[in-house]
């Protein structure tokens, strides 16, 4: 167990995470890694739930299935972001932001 | 100071780099591994607070299922010795200082607030006690949300497929 770890140190360690997602999706212009940092914020905040769930209310497991279900989200937001990515790059052959002016064709 | 929290600051420091690495990285396939080792460190954490379930869900959706359609889509758009374009370098400074002055609130605001921990000491968290609270319809159940993922996993399944079959129909 990781109880003798202060609540306080893992919360600063995932919004460093969270942050850095933050500045790989405002830096970056090819719409994949725009997806890689969104999962480095949605895995921020996993641990955030998590942490607390196990620290401060460990008789109710709400953070635990909150997590389970923004997992879920995740995996059925990436499906469909990549369906898109594909899609693009077969019409205009390119992913990146600026180039991708509209999305009807 | 005990083996497990030594582990913890170590694993902490790697991903806290790996996730700077994954966003910094000019080669795209890179960003993707780098973006692997923090999804495993993240899984490591949850074996950590002994959620067993959640750190086998994290492996196999995000590792096996989300990593690899990244993976995936990367080979599919992109030739491997190809390095993305930089943006401009007032973007860059525009991006980094606000990512940084809003962390350092965040992490001032942290320091700050007293954590009430529980000490509560409850039985070990068995796959069956997940899946009764999981579809109980009792309060703290979560049978509401657990039908609504299932339609939104349907929709974006059909989403997906109709998405990736439409240019095909509209060429032909």
């Amino acid at each position: 167990m990781i109880e003798n770890i202060p609540l306080s140190h893992i919360l600063i360690f995932s919004t460093l995470i969270f942050f850095t997602g933050v500045y790989g999706f405002l830096t970056r212009k090819n719409m994949i890694t725009m997806l890689i940092s969104i999962e480095l914020v949605l895995n921020a905040v996993n641990i955030n739930f998590v942490a607390i769930n196990k620290y401060m209310f460990p008789e109710q497991l709400e953070g635990h299935f909150f997590t389970l279900f923004i997992i879920g989200i995740a995996a059925a937001e990436a499906a469909v972001a990549i369906a898109l990515f594909i899609n693009l790059y077969r019409n205009i052959r390119s992913i990146d932001v600026d180039e991708v002016t509209e999305m009807k064709h | 100071m005990n083996a497990l929290t030594i582990i913890f600051y170590i694993m902490a420091v790697l991903m806290v780099v790996f996730s700077i690495m994954a966003v910094t990285s000019r080669k795209l396939l890179r960003a993707a591994i780098y973006l692997l080792f923090v999804l495993i460190g993240v899984a490591v954490f949850y074996l950590a607070v002994d959620y067993m379930f959640l750190a086998a869900v994290q492996v196999v959706v995000y590792m096996g299922g989300i990593l690899v359609l990244i993976i995936f889509s990367i080979l599919l758009t992109s030739h491997l010795g190809e390095r993305l374009q930089v943006v401009k370098p007032t973007t860059m400074l525009f991006a980094a200082v606000l990512s940084l002055v809003s962390a350092g609130v965040v992490i001032s605001v942290i320091n700050g607030f007293t954590f009430i921990t529980s000490t509560f000491e409850g039985d070990k968290l068995t796959v069956a006690h997940i899946g009764q609270q999981l579809l109980s319809y009792d309060q703290f159940g979560y049978v509401l949300p657990f039908e609504v993922i299932s339609i939104l996993l349907l929709a974006a399944m059909i989403a997906a497929i109709a998405i990736a079959k439409y240019k095909h129909q509209g060429k032909s």
